[in-house]
């Protein structure tokens, strides 16, 4: 699978290394390339510099053929309008990303993009453990 | 009307106050706790320090009887998904966006967005409607029809100078609706009026078709012709 991540924060760099093992064909995006440090050395996919949210920097990654987009930048905004742009503007098949804002998470989500909410899922992880 | 302004940058200041003195109830959300208070100092309770993007402050605001929605904050990102929440969660009848990045105006068409406003785009307009050298400016585009009203000044030079609007080659879309000559007065054309030079023409066509309209209306240069 093509698989296009935008943000190499931890999140992205670790799924990055993960798809990236699993032999898929990974392309990280991030307008800052010192975050392309936290890739691993044995790391066999492409790191690119640009904005998620440019549709240049998006052709530029490879979304035209992506079987995947990942959206996990810091901003939830910038994450759903990528997401928008990769499945409204380039027909990616699978358009994921992260937002924090729960009420947001579940407005998109019925807006048809694949959304996970950390804040939602993190809070009943801990409240389980809490409660045994 | 109840209309939301969402950004409490420079555009949305101005905003602020043109739309209080035209009579509407109008409330500004800023994220920026001094912003906001400085407003409210200086025009009354008219601002609610808040994310306009999230569905709550949205909510707190009464967004569910707004009649319009108006994204001006400086992040184009930002602005689209407070016109979506606010579309699509409070169904706020009207959103408008203001996007930095022209190219953002395709997308934000497609999702749903009734207005953008690109300041780019305005000034590439006007510059486009102000330097004479461009031979055709686009006066006006009717969306719903894909039409767009075009102004085409004849050089003197053009080879369709002397002929008839019957002779020349216009697109089938195409109709030409006001001739405005250098001297005298503006009038329908016929297909029997001649073209002189330094007229204006005042056009309909499509959007893709302005060129072939341009062609057919300016001809070759007669110095191109002779060479």
């Amino acid at each position: 699978m093509k698989v296009i991540i935008m943000g190499c924060g931890r999140v992205g760099a670790q799924l990055a290394a993960m798809l990236d093992a699993e032999g898929h064909k990974v392309t990280v995006l991030d307008n800052d390339t010192y975050s392309f440090r936290r890739l691993p050395s044995t790391f066999g996919g492409t790191a690119i510099f640009g904005n998620g949210i440019d549709q240049e920097s998006l052709r530029k990654a490879g979304i035209e053929d992506a079987d995947v987009f990942v959206a996990v930048t810091q901003g939830d905004n910038r994450n759903v309008m990528a997401c928008q742009i990769a499945k409204h503007i380039f027909n990616v098949p699978r358009a994921m990303c992260r937002i924090y804002d729960p009420l947001r998470e579940e407005m998109y989500g019925q807006l048809g993009l694949e959304t996970i909410s950390p804040t939602k899922v993190f809070a009943r992880l801990l409240k389980e453990k809490i409660e045994g | 009307m109840y209309i939301i302004v969402v950004g409490g940058g420079r555009v949305g200041y101005y905003l602020l106050k043109g739309l209080l003195n035209e009579g509407h109830e109008v409330l500004l959300l800023e994220k920026d706790a001094r912003i906001c208070a400085a407003i409210t100092e200086e025009m009354g309770s008219v601002c609610y320090r808040g994310d306009g993007c999230e569905a709550a402050t949205l909510g707190e605001v009464g967004a569910s009887r707004a009649d319009m929605l108006v994204a001006v904050t400086g992040d184009d990102a930002d602005n689209l998904v407070a016109c979506q929440v606010a579309n699509h969660k409070y169904h706020v009848p009207r959103t408008i966006a203001r996007i930095r990045n022209p190219q953002n105006e395709v997308l934000f068409k497609r999702l749903g967005i009734d207005v953008t406003v690109s300041t780019t785009n305005i000034i590439l307009e006007v510059i486009e409607r102000e330097v004479p050298t461009h031979p055709l400016t686009r006066l006006l585009t009717i969306e719903e029809k894909k039409l767009v009203i075009v102004d085409v000044r004849i050089a003197p030079e053009s080879s369709t100078v002397g002929k008839a609007v019957k002779e020349l080659a216009l697109p089938a879309e195409s109709k030409l609706v006001l001739v405005i000559p250098l001297k005298g007065d503006a009038h329908v054309p016929t297909g029997s009026t001649v073209l002189r030079g330094g007229d204006q023409v005042i056009a309909v066509t499509t959007p893709e078709l302005r060129e072939a309209l341009q062609d057919a209306l300016m001809g070759v240069p007669k110095k191109a012709q002779k060479k």
